[in-house]
């Protein structure tokens, strides 16, 4: 017990003192895992709105398999994008394996079920007579995909939230994808895997009240949009 | 040449046929009333002639060319050609004036300030002068309504259609649009006006197409088709070649 309150004691003073190691952590889970949940986002909500407003055969089934991946296992990713950036895989001359480009790539794949999934969920919410005014008043296509995210855009923002809760927290992508490597691809949860397991619980239990921190601050941004 | 066809018309649902073998023509600033009971198809007709969905078989034709059961490009593009009023419109999520100027936007027509005033003007023509900066989606129904023809006029179509647009106006403001609907009579305006209100049809309608269970069964002059038929407003009317009243 004493160890814990130690180890909270010595988190408080870390992150008063603006420690810089934690800091430049901090900063660094932050920007990747942004720059992933930005560019997935990029990607994946104009695609959700594809799926969702275009008919075509084996639809629900996609979507099915789309929820399905929801949960999919960061190592599984981590593997399968580790398999494809080694220098043996189709990748392999990018030499963007152990880079934090290459932990971003990991990090928009795992998310991406996420943000098409939900994306689909929140259009799926948006009145049909909203698409019929807007085709009816000259919309093409895009403009139809556009109007109607805007509509659902709360729903749309808080799923950008959630993968991005999702790409912060996650340690199997940037474990296997970034290797840790200080100073360069090492982000909060494999600092805090790496500090625990050199029994560091003080700089260990730092890391981890940041990160619940932004998860708390993430979620309440979730609240906040989801009450709108 | 009529500005619009429907030749041979049909739209199935399954095996449930809405409409049956439509024939009818509009001109340019002709007003053609469509009047017949709930459930007889007229929003459906409205929805096919704004290409909204395709029909089981016929074609709509505009200007000798089939619109119908082409490439989506050319169905945006004949679209852009007629404006529509749903009886139940729905407001896009922002103020007034994004609203009235959604078609111009997407039409590509004009820069910001040119559609602002289109708008402007479009809504005091309704009434609604002020509204602009207000959120659409708390107005009253009526007011919606309103809206919804602001946001069609704006955009001056050649093929106005109207679902009944004046459904959920008190009578000051359903006879302000009727005024306004009279305006584009003789006009670059072919309207095509869906309504259960023989009255309403009678004033502004040039010829009169009645839908009964997805069939037209009488259609010429107003005066011919309703005159001698209407008693006391809609209450007790029958629709000629039908044995139904509303």
């Amino acid at each position: 017990m004493e160890e814990i309150w130690n180890g909270i004691l010595r988190a408080v003073e870390l992150i008063v003192t603006l420690n810089p190691e934690v800091m430049e952590i901090t900063a660094r889970s932050l920007f990747i895992s942004f720059t992933a949940a930005t560019l997935a986002a990029a990607i994946d909500i104009p695609l959700g709105g594809l799926i969702e407003l275009r008919e075509f055969r084996g639809k629900r089934a996609l979507v099915d398999l789309i929820q399905t991946l929801y949960g999919l296992p960061t190592v599984t990713v981590g593997l399968l994008v580790f398999l494809l950036l080694s220098r043996s895989g189709p990748f392999g001359s990018l030499e963007l394996l152990y880079t934090p480009t290459g932990m971003v790539i990991g990090q928009m794949i795992l998310i991406s079920p996420i943000l098409i999934g939900l994306t689909i969920s929140a259009l799926r919410g948006v009145s049909p007579h909203i698409r019929d005014t807007a085709i009816s008043l000259g919309a093409n296509e895009s403009q139809v995909i556009r109007t109607i995210i805007k509509e659902a855009r709360f729903a749309v923002v808080a799923a950008v939230l959630i993968g991005f809760g999702r790409a912060l927290s996650e340690v199997g992508v940037a474990m296997m994808i970034g290797g840790n490597i200080r100073d360069y691809t090492r982000v909060l949860t494999t600092s805090i895997a790496l500090q625990t397991s050199m029994g560091n619980l003080e700089t260990s239990m730092a890391l981890g009240i940041i990160l619940i921190g932004i998860s708390m601050i993430l979620n309440l941004s979730l609240s906040r949009f989801q009450g709108r | 040449m009529a500005f619009l066809e429907i030749r041979n018309l049909r739209k199935s649902y399954g095996r449930a046929q809405i409409l049956k073998e439509i024939n009818l023509s509009v001109e340019k600033g002709e007003i053609l009333g469509l009047i017949g009971p709930t459930g007889s198809g007229k929003s459906t007709l409205l929805r096919l002639i704004d290409l909204l969905e395709e029909p089981s078989r016929g074609a709509i034709i505009l200007e000798g060319r089939a619109v119908s059961g082409r490439p989506e490009k050319e169905r945006i593009a004949a679209r852009r050609r007629m404006a529509m009023v749903f009886q139940k419109p729905v407001m896009f999520k922002s103020n007034v004036l994004d609203n009235v100027t959604f078609g111009l936007m997407v039409r590509g027509e004009g820069q910001a300030e040119e559609r602002e005033e289109k708008a402007r003007a479009a809504l005091q023509a309704v009434g609604l002068s002020g509204y602009e900066s207000r959120d659409a989606n708390t107005l009253s129904g009526g007011e919606m309504q309103r809206i919804a023809l602001a946001r069609a006029i704006v955009l001056e179509p050649e093929l106005l259609l109207l679902d009944e647009p004046t459904a959920n106006l008190d009578p000051r403001s359903a006879s302000a649009i009727d005024s306004l609907l009279q305006g584009l009579a003789g006009g670059r305006t072919a309207v095509i006006l869906a309504t259960h209100n023989m009255m309403q049809c009678r004033r502004l309608a040039d010829r009169v197409a009645v839908l009964v269970e997805g069939k037209i069964t009488a259609l010429g002059e107003s005066e011919a088709v309703l005159g001698q038929e209407e008693r006391n407003g809609t209450s007790g009317w029958k629709v000629p070649g039908s044995d139904l009243p509303w």
